[in-house]
Formats: structure tokens, C-alpha cells, sequence
């Protein structure tokens, strides 16, 4: 493992996403009370309409992401790493492959795109022979095909292939 | 005595082959589910919950609620051989297992943290069929309002009990609260925080929420620390598990005291986490092996343990009697009660006692039937372990991903789940608490409608909320707890200023 302290690691630190991701709170919550406000956060003579409650569950998280905003600017959140340099590759060696794996899923059904992303997973950061990668990226669509579409007939998103199987 | 009938009438039901299978099954995968990186109680109910739609209620809810023992049981089983805690509340399991593994004892360790958890959750049976009637019958009389201060209380606690900061517990909370609102409402009818998309009609699903938040960004953590398992290995057989039995009685106190912090942290949303934590804390302090602890004493496995499952089963009191869930696993449960047309609450007690008291029995069957499971699957779970995180990740991330797609058979529900994923990721590193963020989601529409009745009861004025004793009580509970971090603040300070008879200070 590097050492935090090791120049070369450096990212962003952990006071800078403290910093932004109160400040996303804050214009979420910005955006809630504007949005509930549009349609009504007073009390009618019906009674409450339906902007009442988000409206004051926006204002509510805005006070308190402002504070969380307020502590981390005044120096007293945390000034070491976010995310080590090597630590943020190998996070995005997962979530790159996953957004690519749930983009496919639309396009050539789950089972095709289920055993790719097993497959190349398995290849790229397992470094395994061919021979140890077939079984493991044949066998989990087969399995989650039947388990699925045979056993408790829950229908899972299917493309081209399938559909020349017959299914 | 009329707890003791209805418990009868619960195994009655239980008779059915099929259940009793059930329950076989949902504890074997709920060890599997505890012992993967990525997968845990919550989600693992949340995948595995669209597969029951078919199943009757009573089925359905005992082979999850059987996942649910399962993950609680095999969480143990990463914490004791790989120092690794498969679940949050295994974490102090870490502190004596793993030294104990370290010197050849992890059968005496796992034997001593299943039987602990065993014990852990009989107490809180108990507690739960003797009290879930009272308190169901008492919450019959409950109006808006009364439930309003409930989930009021439920919320505060959270606030008042996480370590973490209380404005950033607070902020979650919002934010499942508005993901809880987006779609129609329905009272009005009106469209809120859609934007004018026709996807956002439908609301953010919790189960979606869920899966991202805990199993998406649970494998994104374990990726972070380049996983590499080095574990010990176990050899669990009868001579060990009764030469374990035979030492466990001197530990009496320990255990008692691990049931009772589980039982009051299960039913306040405390969970079953800091319930072990405080147990491990408690047991340092109280036992003669007090100092040893932390070199592998079976005391310091035993306490966390128990106290985890106790909370954990406790956690399905407030769910079952009141319909708010003490756990996020209880929440996806109650989801789950929801989807079959069950009302969570009070009337359930009186409408559907086959399945109350199924449940309940089956938390005593299912116990019993979860420690003889583990002990004898001890190695085939280690052995899981074993594969490579490189095989396994891929794997868990499309079963998660079938997970999502299947609740509503939505594709873009998948996205949804990935960015989940990485809000559950970011959130993680910065400390925000993802429990609360999930029951707000959960309760969210539930707590508003009774906000709202109540408000229109009293014609928008909030003296609603103390207008008997009842309603002002537990708003004033909620209160002290929603301010508890204040409060202990200005004591600690108080303290601080006035040292006790006026000694001196100690310079440091």
C-alpha cells in the first residue's frame, strides 16, 4: 500500500469533496423548495397542499448541509486524501466496466452481457488463462437463466440472441 | 398465556414442508449473502425479494427473514478466519476472533460467536412474543398524530444515537424524504419534482436505493483496499464445538448483558452496529479478562455476537407492532410486506395471525436450524472466500444488477442502481450515514400521510403534537434525542469547567 503522504498520490482532498458535496446538498435542496414552492407549500383551505412537507424537508436539508458547508470551510474538516491516486484506479477499473456492462444490458440482453463483463473482468484484472475464465463467465448466465426465466418465470432483459433461440 | 397459544398456532403453520424448506434455503443463502464482500442483509433481501411475488406471505416472509439469520450468522465467519467483517455489526467480532484464528482457535472462536449469536437472538424471541401483543394491542389506539411522534422519535434517534456527525445524519434523512416525494402524490394528485420526465413518475424505488447504496458501493470500498483474502483455517468438529460449550456458561454474564443492549438497540433504531460495539465495550469493562481482551478471548467474541442478534431480531418488533422497521433490513422486509398487500401496523396482529405468528415461530425454528447450518458448513463458506475478488466482484455486481431489474422490470432501474452506487461510495468516505437515508425513503410517504392527517385534524396547527400526554411524551422523547448530541456537548463542557471538589486539574 502507498503511503498517504507520498506527493505522487495526491488527488483532491477529503475537505474539497466535504466542501462539494454539501454544496450538491444545498442546490438539491434549492431545487426542492423551488420545486414545491411552484406548486403549493402553504396551507390551502382544504387543508396542506402538496408542495407542504417536501417543501420544509428541502428547507431542513439545506440548514444542515449549510452547516456541514460552514464547519469544513472554517478549516476544521479533514485535510488529508480523498482517494489515494492508485486506490481511485482501481475504483475506476470496477465502475468504468460496470457502466459500460449496464449499457449493454439494453442493448444485447443480460445473459450475453453478463458473461462479457465476467469474462473480461476476469481477463483484464484477474489475469487467468482462458481456460478458467470459460467456465466461470458460461456457467453464471446459464444458471441465472434458469433460475430466472424456468424456475420462478421472472422475465430478464433479452436481445438478439435470444430472441434467435426462440425465447 | 395467550402469547403462548398463538406461538403454538404458529408452529402449526410452520408444519408445512415447504416452509420448513424455505427456511433451509434462506438460511444457506443468508450465509452466503453474509460471508460476500458486497452483500449483505438489506440488499440481499432486497435481490432476492422479487422472487418470493409468486410465494404465499407466510412463505415468502420466512425464507427472507430466514436470508436476514443467515447474513446475521455468516457475518461472523469473515470477521473471525480473514479479519475481513462481512457485516457492519461484525466489526467487533474482528477485536478477539481474529487473535483466536491467529493461534489455531477459530473453531473455538466461531463455535463461541454462532452460540452466542444463538443466544443473542432466543432472548430477544422471547422478548418479542411477549411484547409484540401488548404493544400491537396499546397501538391500536393510536391516531395520526400518535404515529407521526413515532416516526418523529424514530428519526431523532438517529440523530441521537450515530456517531457519525448529526447534521450530516440530518441531511441523508432529507434527502430520503425528497427521493420519497418525487413521482405522484397521492393525496392531491399532483406531480411532484418530476421535471417533466415521464421516468421520475414512478418515484425512486428503496429497493433500488438499497442495492446501489450497500452493494454497488460496498464492492467500490473493498476494490479501494485492493483485496487480497489471507485467511486462517477452520476445522470445526464436535470435539471443539463441546469442549466450547462446556467453557460458555462461565461467560452467563456477558451474554445476558449482550441480550439486553441488542434488545433495547433493536427495537430504538439504534441497530444491531453500535448495539455490539457497546456490548464488546461493556463486557472490557465488566469482565475478569478484561485487559486480556483483544489477544482472542472467547468473552470478546462471545459479547459483540450476541448482542448483534439480538438486535438484529429485535429490530422486527417496531416493524411488525408499528409498522416502522428498526433496521434498514427490517425496512426492505416491511417493503416486501407492503408488495404482498400486507399492512404493516398494529392490525396486523388482529388480521393475519397465520402470518405473525408463522413469522415469529419461525424465528425460533429458524435459529436453531441457522446454528446447526453454520457449524456444520463452516469450511464450504471459508472456501467460498477463498476465490479470487477478481471472480467474485463481476459475479455480485450482475447479480445486483438483476437484482434492480427485476422490482419493476425497468432497465433504466439498473443506471439508477449504479448511480446509488457511487452516491453509497462517496458517502461511505465522508461519513454520512446511509441507515437513515434508507428508512426515509422507506417511511417517507407513510410518515408524511400521517403528518398530513394530523395537520388536518388540528387545522394546521402543530399544538396537535402535544395535545395528550401520550402523543406530547414521545415528541418530547424525540426531541431529547434529536438535541442528545447538544446536550452531552454542553455536559461534557460543564464537566470540563468544574472539576469535582475542587481538585485541581491534572496538567498534562
Amino acid at each position: 500500500m502507498a503511503q498517504p503522504a507520498d506527493r505522487s498520490e495526491h488527488t483532491v482532498s477529503t475537505k474539497t469533496i466535504e466542501l462539494v458535496v454539501a454544496f450538491l446538498f444545498m442546490a438539491l435542496a434549492v431545487l426542492i423548495m423551488y420545486d414545491n414552492w411552484r406548486i403549493g407549500a402553504t396551507w390551502a383551505a382544504d387543508g396542506p397542499e402538496a408542495g407542504y412537507f417536501p417543501f420544509r424537508i428541502g428547507a431542513i436539508m439545506f440548514l444542515a448541509s449549510a452547516v456541514t458547508f460552514g464547519i469544513n470551510l472554517m478549516g476544521r474538516g479533514v485535510d488529508e486524501n480523498f482517494v489515494d491516486r492508485s486506490q481511485f484506479k482501481q475504483v475506476l477499473q470496477v465502475l468504468v466496466p460496470t457502466a459500460i456492462f449496464v449499457a449493454a444490458i439494453g442493448l444485447i440482453g443480460i445473459y450475453l452481457a453478463a458473461g462479457l463483463f465476467i469474462g473480461l473482468f476476469m481477463w483484464w484484472l484477474g489475469k487467468y488463462p482462458i481456460y478458467k475464465i470459460a467456465p466461470v463467465a458460461i456457467a453464471i448466465p446459464v444458471i441465472l437463466f434458469f433460475m430466472f426465466e424456468v424456475w420462478f418465470l421472472v422475465p430478464l432483459p433479452k436481445g438478439p440472441i435470444e430472441q434467435a433461440l426462440g425465447y | 398465556m395467550e402469547a403462548l397459544l398463538s406461538l403454538i398456532h404458529g408452529f402449526g403453520v410452520l408444519a408445512d414442508p415447504m416452509n420448513i424448506f424455505y427456511m433451509f434455503l434462506g438460511i444457506f443463502l443468508g450465509v452466503l449473502i453474509g460471508v460476500l464482500p458486497g452483500l449483505g442483509g438489506a440488499n440481499g433481501v432486497a435481490i432476492l425479494l422479487p422472487l418470493t411475488f409468486s410465494m404465499s406471505p407466510t412463505s415468502a416472509i420466512i425464507m427472507l427473514s430466514s436470508i436476514y439469520w443467515g447474513a446475521l450468522f455468516g457475518g461472523a465467519i469473515t470477521s473471525v478466519l480473514f479479519n475481513i467483517p462481512g457485516e457492519p455489526w461484525s466489526v467487533a467480532t474482528t477485536f478477539d476472533g481474529y487473535p483466536m484464528a491467529q493461534k489455531g482457535r477459530a473453531g473455538e472462536a466461531l463455535t463461541a460467536a454462532f452460540t452466542g449469536s444463538f443466544f443473542g437472538a432466543f432472548i430477544a424471541t422471547i422478548v418479542l412474543t411477549f411484547l409484540a401483543p401488548v404493544i400491537a394491542r396499546f397501538a391500536l389506539q393510536f391516531g395520526p398524530a400518535e404515529f407521526f411522534a413515532v416516526y418523529l422519535l424514530t428519526f431523532c434517534s438517529f440523530v441521537g444515537m450515530g456517531k457519525e456527525s448529526p447534521f450530516k445524519t440530518i441531511a441523508a434523512m432529507m434527502l430520503g424524504f425528497a427521493l420519497a416525494a418525487v413521482g405522484i402524490d397521492t393525496v392531491t394528485g399532483q406531480l411532484r419534482m418530476t421535471f417533466g420526465s415521464t421516468e421520475l413518475l414512478r418515484g425512486f424505488d428503496f429497493l433500488i436505493a438499497v442495492i446501489g447504496l450497500f452493494g454497488v458501493g460496498e464492492i467500490l470500498l473493498t476494490m479501494e483496499e485492493g483485496l487480497a483474502f489471507r485467511g486462517s483455517t477452520a476445522r470445526i468438529n464436535a470435539k471443539v464445538v463441546l469442549h466450547t460449550w462446556a467453557q460458555l456458561p462461565r461467560y452467563w454474564a456477558s451474554a445476558l448483558r449482550g441480550s439486553v443492549v441488542g434488545c433495547w438497540m433493536g427495537i430504538t433504531p439504534g441497530g444491531a452496529t453500535p448495539a455490539s460495539f457497546m456490548s464488546y465495550g461493556l463486557a472490557k469493562r465488566f469482565s475478569k479478562n478484561g485487559p486480556k481482551f483483544g489477544t482472542g478471548e472467547v468473552e470478546g467474541v462471545l459479547a459483540p455476537e450476541t448482542a448483534a442478534h439480538a438486535a438484529g431480531t429485535s429490530a422486527l418488533l417496531p416493524m411488525l407492532t408499528l409498522g416502522i422497521p428498526g433496521s434498514p433490513t427490517a425496512a426492505v422486509m416491511l417493503g416486501g410486506l407492503l408488495i404482498w398487500g400486507l399492512q404493516p401496523g398494529p392490525l396486523l396482529f388482529v388480521e393475519q395471525k397465520d402470518f405473525v405468528w408463522g413469522l415469529i415461530a419461525s424465528i425460533y425454528l429458524g435459529n436453531i436450524a441457522g446454528l446447526i447450518v453454520v457449524l456444520t458448513t463452516v469450511p464450504l463458506f471459508a472456501s467460498i472466500l477463498r476465490i479470487p475478488f477478481s471472480i467474485i466482484a463481476p459475479i455480485i455486481l450482475v447479480v445486483c444488477a438483476v437484482g434492480a431489474y427485476t422490482v419493476h422490470n425497468a432497465l433504466l432501474d439498473i443506471s439508477v442502481m449504479l448511480l446509488f452506487g457511487v452516491i453509497g461510495y462517496v458517502f461511505k468516505k465522508l461519513n454520512y450515514p446511509l441507515a437513515p437515508l434508507v428508512l426515509a425513503l422507506v417511511l417517507g410517504d407513510m410518515a408524511e400521510s400521517s403528518f398530513r392527517q394530523a395537520m388536518l385534524l388540528s387545522n394546521g396547527s402543530l399544538s396537535i403534537f402535544v395535545s395528550n400526554f401520550l402523543v406530547g411524551s414521545i415528541v418530547a422523547l424525540a426531541l431529547l434525542m434529536l438535541f442528545w448530541p447538544l446536550i452531552s456537548l454542553l455536559l461534557a463542557r460543564a464537566k470540563a469547567t468544574r472539576p469535582p471538589d475542587g481538585h485541581m486539574v491534572q496538567a498534562e
